[in-house]
């Protein structure tokens, strides 16, 4: 069970890394929510993972740490909020900034425009501006 | 027991929540609201600054529950330093603020004293969860402030500090479930007694855990090569908040302080000084670019920031120094810069409402209305910056050379403190030129400022300045701080001898 809520973990954690490296605000937004969800995830497994063992005292033989459970509710709660932020954030710097390049200067699309516009002259059929 | 600990966090808090209550009351009276509620607060701060002074860690626990099972506040001298000068800082802000230039919108106040709460909450906690969730107070509090007034260039600026500080968010959650999944507690002062006593298998990952909020606590303090963010950050805010944001750096020096003088300060375990080989490289980097930036900036707001990172490169000289000589003398620069780098950000403020297109660039435009005044002040705070004497500056940098342990730390520090010192004086010095003598034209005629924004300007100019001429009462105060920070059995002591409240008491 370790070596597979390890792996869950990774697997998200490097998905966040990757999204979060990306250029437009919307797959950095998502990229911060796996991040956080990998995090959760990592909280809770810290209390050492048991399965069938409710966290109460007298309900069994052993209970697991019941503070890690607390712990993650807090941090679920601001992950939350901060998401909710930061979503109307990029949706006010989208309307600011005209795009939605984390820059805000969308230099790609301005590549794109050139490169196309290159294409086109030298296939002679030029562009009328 | 005493009840007034929690006050510098309650009283911040009823106020923002009284001000968003209030919203459509009137900006006079939220202004008068605001104000009173931080001259209580600065008196609390005096008086906990009081009852810290005498020389005993006082603690205050949550809900009766005795540590290291319950949430603890922890007043020491350190934490009673870093509100008073808090306090202080937010006091002569919100009263600039407060003079005709909270606007748009009144939003501003509430966010001041939420942000107030966030600050106060991590000086004072004694738990890592608990500085975790403080630090999210803050930083959203700090979010909003930001991007107060609006426009693309906030909005942009907002963005990278947003996401930024919640990456560093994800990071400092995996440093405190790591120490909590190896030694089990929360509390800083009991995970240092654990880290000391940790059983060998377990030492590389309490090792990760702390290098790991050292990233946290860097990237809060912007550190080299994690203080990208801060020049485009403090340069759009609105002068007041950017003079605020002057404690934010300052609170991740406080928590390398806080945390790696209590939670892995044991010699037994090999953890005593486990950071050094980071610290003396990453504050000699950080110096060598806030430098450069202050040199290269075109902007008087964007040199101010960079002057910012300089003042943590300083203080991460004297954390890297790690004895009670170069902590005593860290924590006099500490308040020196908050206060000096907060009245520079105030002065950039008005000027740049004095010179019409030109605002803040480094260029020649318009003589300034007010010319005489704000050069006598530019001209005092530039010289504190630098460090020329009698100023606070001189002070704190005289005190962070002496603290050098053997000559090879001298071979380094020294250089890098003077060397710092003329290229900051060369750069603040053709930015003073520029724009009191090199100019062209008639002057603008708006944007005159009040006398009460210059007094305010002043006032925390002489509460800076006046570090120095009261130095035979302040330094031997931050003498015995940096000696209690050393001192971690003290900590332990206060948390043994605690005696929670009797169930049947009033």
């Amino acid at each position: 069970m370790e070596a597979l809520v390890a792996a869950v973990i990774a697997v998200m954690t490097s998905c966040g890394v990757y999204l979060m490296l990306r250029a437009r605000t919307f797959p950095v937004i998502l990229g911060i929510t796996l991040l956080s969800y990998a995090v959760n995830l990592f909280i809770f497994v810290m209390g050492r993972l048991t399965s069938a063992n409710p966290a109460v005292i007298g309900s069994g033989a052993t209970y697991p740490d019941p503070l890690p459970q607390a712990l993650v509710l807090t941090a679920i709660v601001i992950g939350f909020a901060m998401t909710a932020f930061v979503l109307v954030l990029a949706l006010r710097a989208r309307a600011e900034l005209g795009n939605d390049h984390v820059d805000g200067n969308d230099q790609m699309s301005i590549n794109k425009y050139l490169n196309d516009d290159h294409h086109a002259n030298k296939k002679g059929e030029g562009r009328s501006l | 027991m005493s009840h007034w600990i929690i006050a510098p966090i309650l009283l911040p808090l009823f106020t923002g929540l009284l001000l968003l209550i209030g919203a459509g009351w009137g900006r006079r009276i939220a202004r008068v609201v605001s104000l009173a509620s931080l001259a209580l607060l600065v008196g609390v701060d005096v008086h906990l600054l009081t009852v810290a002074a005498a020389g005993e860690v006082s603690l205050y626990a949550l809900g009766n529950w005795p540590p290291p099972f319950g949430i603890v506040l922890q007043l020491d001298r350190l934490a009673a330093l870093m509100l008073v000068v808090t306090g202080v800082l937010a006091f002569f802000c919100a009263a600039y603020a407060a003079a005709g230039r909270d606007g748009p919108g009144d939003s501003l106040h509430p966010l001041i004293h939420l942000l107030l709460l966030g600050l106060n909450g991590a000086f004072l906690t004694g738990d890592l969860f608990n500085l975790f969730v403080f630090f999210e107070v803050l930083l959203l509090a700090s979010y909003a402030l930001l991007l107060h007034g609006g426009g693309p260039r906030r909005a942009k600026a907002g963005l990278h500090y947003v996401v930024l500080n919640l990456a560093g968010s994800a990071l400092f959650l995996i440093a405190v479930a790591l120490l909590y999944g190896v030694t089990g507690t929360l509390n800083i002062v009991d995970m240092g007694e654990r880290i000391a006593a940790l059983d060998p298998a377990d030492r590389p990952l309490a090792h990760t855990g702390g290098l790991l909020l050292f990233v946290v606590f860097g990237l809060k303090a912007a550190v080299a090569p994690l203080y990208f963010w801060l020049p485009g950050a403090y340069a759009a805010a609105v002068g007041p908040v950017a003079a605020l944001f002057a404690i934010m750096t300052k609170v991740g020096i406080y928590s390398i302080l806080r945390v790696y003088g209590l939670a892995f300060a044991s010699d037994g375990a090999g953890f005593a000084g486990f950071l050094s080989p980071w610290l003396w490289p990453l504050a000699l980097v950080t110096l060598a670019l806030g430098v450069v930036g202050v040199l290269a900036a075109r902007e008087l707001r964007q040199q101010i920031a960079y002057l910012v990172i300089v003042s943590v490169g300083t203080l991460l000289v004297g954390v890297a120094m790690n004895t009670v000589a170069s902590l005593s003398a860290l924590l006099y620069y500490l308040v020196h810069s908050t206060w000096i780098c907060a009245a520079l950000f105030l002065m950039a403020d008005v000027m740049r409402q004095q010179r019409g297109e030109m605002t803040d660039k480094i260029k020649s435009g318009p003589p300034l209305q007010q010319g005489t005044g704000l050069g006598i002040l530019f001209f005092i705070a530039s010289a504190s910056i630098v460090g020329m004497p009698p100023t606070s500056g001189f002070v704190g940098k005289v005190g962070l050379m002496q603290a050098v342990a053997s000559p090879l730390e001298a071979i380094w520090v020294w250089p890098a403190l003077l060397l710092t010192g003329l290229l900051t004086i060369t750069a603040l010095s053709r930015t003073g030129s520029t724009f009191f003598w090199r100019t062209e034209g008639e002057p603008t005629g708006d944007g005159r400022a009040s006398a009460s924004v210059l007094a305010v300007i002043g006032g925390l100019l002489v509460f800076s300045i006046s570090l120095s001429f009261a130095g035979n009462r302040v330094l031997p105060f931050m003498d015995a701080t940096a000696q209690q920070l050393s001192d971690p059995a003290a900590y332990r002591r206060a948390a043994t001898l605690f005696q929670p409240v009797p169930e049947d008491a009033p």
